[in-house]
């Protein structure tokens, strides 16, 4: 039935418009039987989106998909990708912790199968370990999920696809698509992974590997495809193909490689108002970090490099295992950091997750801004009330939240005016430290620049700010300086008139020697 | 009558209001149980006007109802808190078998009898308490758990028999001393009221109460010790149960080992009813004061026309679930509109 000359998946002349925004333009690409290719881009060249087109998640305006060489409807139906045998495995690897190995690994026959048959658990047994054996897979299949380590999650979910490719007499085909499983993985992991990916494209099945990381996908892939602005570059041989190469494909012009650790600028005129020494905790694995009084310091990196978790350790949101962090001269040991500690330490944090982690969104405006005021003065039996609300008017006036009514539920303020609210919230206990994590996140442009005010305000007055954040164009226009991290590491960093878009483009995309693993490697 | 301002981006889209005001149609919301109350009143009232409108059938209602209302007040700080408390019958009754013991078999004075009773409560808000902040288990099922185990412990402590005999001055305390005809006890509850309404409405340790409940996370990340909150209301719920115990061994002189748990379903009927008025969406102390003698006045009427007794359980059941059903309702409502400030 299926054809080897065909490839497994052509697209041709793909196009994709989202209102006014053109995300793919006259996209073809092609993944031959047998080969693990590579697609690469930044964020927003339309590689999500084609691969949501592959997903059956949206429907192109136009242009045509071919799998094994038969055209197919659109949107893809759940049909045509069981039949072509089409599976995916997405970064959160849709796994359940809380079941088996082997249960997790035949989840989709029990969503499908039919009801009140009896399970063949010796049958199943049997398929799992001879599945394992041949991807050279190590697992109890009695395992519960959520205590295996996250390589052999991703394994299993990696394996798990596979075994939706085998046919009844046990050929592979079809098209595996991976996108980013290795996001989370260390360096030293990842290798075991690229081994599995390359014996399911060797067992006849084709790969299709998104991935940030050019090292990655140089060593993988047999070919690689690059998409930028929604257009593709072009499709080659990785073989053929320099770093340079690759990079300049994607960011579309050439990259000078940065002196990796440069020293800052601005020498130590001042103490500085944030020590961080050490720093370790979930996929950080070592961050050396002072801020002046006034500094605005940027992190950076791609998806699982930790630069999302500096600012929740050093909150004290997500628990750090070691490190040391200083505010003036108070030093606090990272791992007994609480919100709470890092509160009265002068440490405010603003999550990204504003419906969840920054604010109740089914009360009011004024309860949510005025929650910290709470902190002062009075003790937890003291009468609130009237005072509470006037404050509340006040606080909400000034930062030009709109419209200015504490009694109106936090739910129906839009995206911008709930930030705003949010920054009133805690600016109004005068940080010293000012955490933000993707600050203007589903922000409209005019909150956006007036956040922006915001936080140079603060800046001025003597706030040190670390802003996590993947959004280049804000970093350029807020901060001082931007540190790359790069898995758990500080690896590169640009300061003073180098940081702009272009400039860390730059960096993002530049091969820098790791500087803190350096540093480390000297403490 | 739906009228609803919506609330879009900027500020045209909204109503001009002063800040703080609430909109009318979330004052009816606000005011239609108090209503329902007195229809509900003045239709007995017009239909039994000898047995239903006289002084002892309304003191009685009121004094009669002090032990569900101060059980319902006990549920109130939980459930603000994200947590239910399923053992607050049980609490109650084990507080009403330890002061019926002491104070009967072992000849102990009724105050220390009372005390050795509360004490006994709040150490079962604090098992409650610890086992669900300190393992995390969800709340329904432990104090669904721990209520039964005490129910057991009182049957066993009890030998399964009532004790009677408690001492006149707990009885005079409770339902000998009158102010205007009404028991003592209806005062004890509205004192309770009082407090339990500036507790959550006018201090910040209410406002810290309000955001665990509807929003851990932020809770956590503005500072509240989120797991103390929980237990302290959890500790301080077994505590109203405990005293709702004491004002039922005074209410009957007696120690009753298996009837208090009637008490529980009519309490959380009367909680989430509360919750549909005054603070339309919320759990409030005069909400569940209201709703508690809305659902007794209306059983009471039913009863004297002759219905059988068990009205009671259809209309105590039914109240639940529609009530519960309002809450989300509102609920619903108050993350997509103007939400109320008091």
């Amino acid at each position: 039935m299926t054809d080897p000359a065909h490839p497994v998946l052509r697209m041709a002349g793909v196009g994709k418009t989202f209102g006014l925004t053109r995300v793919l333009r006259d996209v073809d690409l092609t993944v031959r039987r047998g080969e693990v290719h590579g697609l690469l881009g930044q964020n927003g060249s339309g590689k999500s989106t084609l691969i949501k087109i592959l997903a059956g998640f949206h429907t192109p305006d136009e242009g045509t998909v071919e799998l094994d060489g038969v055209s197919v409807e659109l949107p893809l139906s759940a049909a045509d990708r069981r039949d072509h045998r089409l599976r995916f495995v997405h970064q959160d690897l849709a796994l359940l912790p809380s079941l088996t190995v082997l249960e997790n690994l035949i989840a989709d026959d029990v969503a499908t199968g039919a009801g009140i048959r009896p399970r063949r658990k010796r049958a199943e047994l049997a398929r799992a370990t001879a599945q394992f054996d041949r991807f050279g897979i190590s697992l109890r299949p009695d395992t519960l999920v959520r205590d295996i380590s996250r390589l052999d999650r991703a394994k299993l979910a990696i394996a798990r696809a596979v075994s939706h490719l085998g046919d009844a007499d046990g050929a592979v085909r079809g098209l595996l698509v991976l996108d980013e499983p290795t996001a989370f993985l260390p360096q030293s992991e990842v290798a075991e992974l690229i081994a599995l990916m390359q014996a399911v494209a060797a067992q006849g099945a084709g790969v299709l590997f998104v991935s940030h990381d050019l090292d990655e996908v140089l060593t993988v892939t047999d070919r690689v495809s690059v998409l930028r602005d929604g257009e593709l570059v072009g499709s080659e041989d990785t073989a053929s193909l320099a770093r340079e190469d690759l990079v300049r494909m994607i960011v579309g012009r050439t990259v000078s490689t940065l002196s990796a650790g440069s020293a800052p600028v601005h020498a130590a005129r001042e103490r500085p108002r944030l020590q961080v020494s050490a720093l370790r905790g979930g996929a950080v694995e070592h961050l050396d970090l002072s801020v002046q009084p006034g500094e605005v310091v940027g992190l950076t990196g791609v998806i699982g490099s930790g630069f999302d978790e500096v600012t929740q350790l050093l909150f004290g949101a997500q628990r750090a295992t070691g490190g040391s962090v200083a505010v003036d001269d108070l030093e606090l040991e990272a791992r007994r950091l609480s919100p709470s500690t890092a509160i009265n330490a002068g440490v405010a944090y603003l999550p990204s997750d504003r419906a969840v982690q920054g604010s109740a969104p089914t009360l009011t405006v004024g309860e949510n801004v005025t929650l910290l005021s709470l902190r002062q003065g009075g003790g937890p039996f003291a009468l609130i009330g009237r005072r509470l609300e006037r404050h509340a008017g006040k606080l909400l006036r000034d930062l030009d939240v709109r419209p200015p009514q504490p009694g109106l539920a936090y739910a129906s303020l839009s995206g911008g005016n709930q930030q705003k609210a949010m920054m009133a919230k805690w600016l109004v206990t005068g940080p010293k430290v000012l955490l933000l994590s993707e600050p203007t996140q589903g922000v409209d442009v005019g909150a956006r620049e007036q956040i922006f005010t915001l936080i140079a305000e603060a800046a001025r007055q003597g706030c040190a700010v670390v802003c996590s954040s993947s959004d280049l164009d804000q970093l350029a226009q807020i901060c001082n300086r931007v540190l790359l991290m790069r898995r758990g590491v500080v690896s590169d960093e640009v300061h003073g008139q180098a940081v702009t878009k272009a400039g860390l483009t730059d960096m993002l995309f530049a091969d820098a020697v790791p500087r803190s693993s350096r540093l480390a490697s000297d403490a | 009558m739906s009228v609803r301002t919506t609330t879009g981006k900027g500020a045209e889209a909204v109503a001009p209001t002063r800040p703080g005001a609430r909109r009318w149609t979330s004052r009816i919301e606000a005011g239609a149980l108090p209503v329902a109350w007195l229809v509900v009143f003045v239709v007995f009232a017009v239909l039994l006007p000898n047995t239903f409108l006289s002084t002892a059938s309304i003191s009685n209602i009121l004094g009669s109802q002090a032990v569900p209302l101060v059980l319902t007040l006990s549920l109130v700080l939980p459930l603000v808190c994200g947590d239910y408390d399923m053992s607050v019958a049980s609490v109650a009754t084990l507080t009403a078998m330890v002061i019926g013991i002491l104070n009967v078999n072992h000849g102990w004075s009724i105050g220390a009898a009372i005390a050795a009773g509360l004490v006994a409560a709040l150490l079962a808000g604090l098992v409650n308490g610890a086992v669900i902040v300190l393992f995390g288990v969800d709340s329904l099922i432990v104090t669904l758990g721990t209520g039964t185990v005490i129910q057991g412990l009182v049957l066993w402590i009890s030998d399964s028999t009532t004790i009677s005999g408690i001492s006149t001055s707990l009885v005079d305390l409770v339902i000998g001393y009158k102010l205007f005809s009404v028991p003592a006890a209806f005062y004890y509850g509205l004192v309770l009221c009082i407090v339990l309404w500036y507790l959550l409405q006018h201090t910040a340790l209410g406002m810290r109460m309000l955001f665990v409940g509807r929003g851990r996370d932020v809770a956590r990340l503005s500072g509240i010790k989120v797991g103390r909150v929980r237990m302290g209301a959890l500790v301080a719920s077994a505590g109203l149960a405990g005293v709702a115990g004491t004002l039922y061994a005074g209410t009957t002189g007696s120690a009753d080992p298996s009837s208090g748990t009637s008490f529980l379903l009519p309490a959380f009927a009367a909680v989430f009813l509360g919750a549909t008025t005054v603070i339309p969406g919320r759990f409030n102390a005069w909400g569940a004061f209201i709703a508690v003698y809305f659902l007794a006045t209306g059983i009471t009427g039913l009863q004297l026309l002759g219905a059988e007794s068990f009205v009671q359980q259809l209309f105590y059941g039914g109240a639940l679930v529609i009530a519960v059903s309002l809450a989300q309702l509102a609920r619903r409502r108050e993350a997509s509109s103007a939400g109320t400030a008091t």
